[in-house]
């Protein structure tokens, strides 16, 4: 579809909006509707509107399929490794209260880090299906 | 809403089911909205009428846009979908009124929830609150859910396409 300009234009118009966006709704979770799940999906929309118009190729290239499996996990082990962090600094597993100096900061930071896991992996996970899905029919990659 | 789902049901030609499903969530999401359930409302319309229609697109383009005609009438599918639907909608004249304040739902932690939670976390988005604080163990396991669907999908499809690859 790269060779339509109006959605070619569009496109470029639109994407750095939804990434933006996606980043307002992770970060702004606390205040406003959204979180984690809801971000992760928005960004991995805006890297599917991109591998629509400019080719899985071009997309493949900019968000190349290593990083997208490593995110898969990463989000996971950092939604683990807070709770393993609250273990360490003396509370039970996930117990954000000792991670800050008041018990207030502390839920702030587990707040936003397990957020942080859960919208890394929901970006990873949709981004990968797509990929494998549109992949499909295509000449087989060479890994 | 309705038309949609009649719509879908009657049409033959599954590039318009999709566009209408993916219609009948942007629709849902409003329903959503109008509820105050704004984080719920949002997640439909992003996963259900954006992801999800775009991942229906791409099966479709793989196996072709027209439905198969069914071998004989569905008589016996629709009786047990209508006694299925009726039994639920029976089930639902048992529920508390629709917003009763004083519903078994709203009086265990809920109440907790939205007289502490913002002193308690710091944060004052309560559904967030619930989410990652207090459900954070529930939380993970779904974290963990998406985590193993990515995997699953890794695993067939990649298997699929390895041996056909060796045997050109």
């Amino acid at each position: 579809m790269r060779h339509y300009l109006v959605l070619r234009v569009v496109a470029k118009l639109l994407i750095p909006f939804m990434l933006v966006f996606a980043l307002y709704v992770q970060f702004h979770g606390d205040y406003g509707p959204g979180g984690g799940f809801q971000a992760g999906v928005i960004a991995a929309a805006a890297v599917v509107l991109y591998a629509i118009i400019f080719g899985l190729p071009t997309a493949r290239k900019a968000i190349p399929d290593w990083l997208v499996e490593t995110m898969l996990a990463a989000g996971v082990l950092l939604y683990a490794g807070v709770g393993v962090a609250g273990i360490l600094l003396g509370g039970n597993y996930l117990d954000y209260f000792v991670l800050g100096a008041t018990p207030v900061d502390g839920q702030h930071r587990g707040i936003f880090w397990v957020e942080m896991g859960v919208g890394i992996t929901v970006f990873g996970v949709m981004l990968k299906i797509f990929y494998m899905f549109a992949g499909r029919g295509r000449e087989p990659d060479p890994e | 809403m309705a038309f949609a789902v009649v719509a879908i049901a009657l049409q033959r030609n599954l590039f318009a089911v999709v566009i209408l499903s993916g219609i009948y969530s942007f629709l849902m999401a409003t329903v959503l909205v109008a509820l105050d359930a704004v984080d719920v409302g949002m997640t439909e319309a992003s996963v259900g009428a954006g992801i999800s229609t775009v991942l229906l697109l791409g099966a479709l383009y793989l196996c072709g846009g027209e439905e198969a005609k069914p071998m004989r009438r569905p008589a016996l599918p629709l009786a047990l979908s209508v006694i299925i639907g009726a039994t639920l909608v029976y089930g639902t004249l048992g529920l508390p009124v629709f917003s009763d304040p004083d519903a078994p739902i709203h009086q265990h932690v809920a109440k907790r929830y939205i007289e502490q939670g913002a002193k308690e976390t710091g944060v004052p988005n309560i559904v967030t609150a619930v989410l990652a604080s207090y459900r954070g163990y529930d939380t993970l396991g779904e974290a963990m859910v998406v985590f193993t669907a990515g995997a699953g999908v890794i695993t067939l499809l990649r298997r699929r396409r390895r041996p056909r690859g060796e045997g050109k």
